[in-house]
């Protein structure tokens, strides 16, 4: 079974490298380009065969070393 | 006393640790591999600088799982003096004896230069034989040292006078000029709410010889010399 877990960093929390990506971008005549955030992405192999049990483990690996609860927030899906 | 000096996989600043430890000041100290469980009979932990497994992740993220941290843990647990320099800061917060968290420079720029750090708190181990407000010019050396702790941290931190040094002017002033990284109230280092746990951006082990640069950095690890005596007093 697969996981994805989407990191980003919170609303609050300044994202320099996505500013430069931005600034790039308008530099490359994207006008249209207001805002950039950086973020990760994780695709987690797992032997499990219930959905709910994955998610549930996969969300504690997020919280616990996926993610920094202080500056991150994540999203987790598993795919079917 | 004895220093003890985590090596993580990844550190570059451990032999300097040592070295300012051993031969510049004078006292006992050990290299402890981050596999260990054992700090050797530290009177004070030190989490040096470098790129603990590589930086991979977060920095900092994989070491605070490294076997020694809950020796580190449990020393800090019992009152014992750590102290985490640069990527050591960044291990500190990870595992959260530190609250906070590092993002990348406001510049993106990779720091490093001699700056100009003000001490704003006597009362820590590796500060008690500094002046107030006392000057003192270290190099800094990161990528990630843009302090960033949530309002109510932030103001929790103030409140109990956590904040330990900030970036400076040479004469103390503090401005958005003389913020290197973009940390938020120019935070170069801090502590916990017992005072035992210190972590700073700059390098004080690399600051403790004229030839260097800077002696500055001496008084560091000279006040976890000076707060042990005055203990065991």
């Amino acid at each position: 079974m697969k996981a994805r877990v989407y990191v980003t960093l919170k609303p609050s929390v300044f994202d320099p490298q996505g500013r430069v990506v931005a600034d790039a971008l308008l530099t490359l005549g994207y006008e249209d380009v207001q805002d950039v955030r950086q973020g990760k992405f994780f695709e987690v192999e797992l032997a499990a065969t219930d959905a709910a049990a994955a998610k549930a483990r996969v969300t504690e690996m997020a919280d616990k070393l996926l993610a920094n609860p202080v500056i991150e927030s994540y999203r987790v899906e598993v795919l079917a | 006393m004895k220093f003890s000096v985590v090596v993580f996989p990844g550190s570059n600043s451990d032999y300097d640790a040592f070295y300012a430890a051993s031969t510049v000041i004078g006292e006992d100290a050990a290299l402890v591999w981050h596999k260990d469980t054992d700090l050797q009979g530290a009177d004070a932990v030190i989490l040096p600088g470098g790129f603990a497994h590589g930086d991979y992740l977060r920095t900092g993220a994989i070491a605070r799982f490294s076997p020694i941290m809950s020796a580190v843990q449990a020393f800090a647990d019992r009152g014992g003096p750590v102290l985490g320099i640069c990527n050591g800061f960044q291990i500190l917060l990870e595992s959260g004896m530190l609250p906070g968290a590092m993002v990348r420079n406001d510049r993106i720029k990779f720091v490093s230069r001699l700056v100009p750090v003000r001490v704003e708190a006597t009362d820590t181990p590796f500060t008690a034989a500094c002046a107030e407000r006392q000057v003192l010019h270290m190099p800094v050396a990161h990528g990630e040292g843009n302090y960033y702790a949530d309002p109510d941290t932030l103001a929790g931190l103030e409140a109990n006078r956590q904040v330990v040094f900030r970036y400076s002017d040479a004469a103390g002033g503090i401005s958005p000029a003389s913020n290197v990284n973009g940390s938020l109230n120019n935070i170069a280092g801090i502590c916990n709410r017992q005072r035992n746990v210190v972590g700073l951006m700059p390098h004080p082990e690399r600051a403790t010889e004229a030839q260097l640069g800077s002696a500055d950095g001496r008084v560091i690890l000279a006040s976890a010399v000076k707060a042990l005596a005055s203990l065991s007093r």
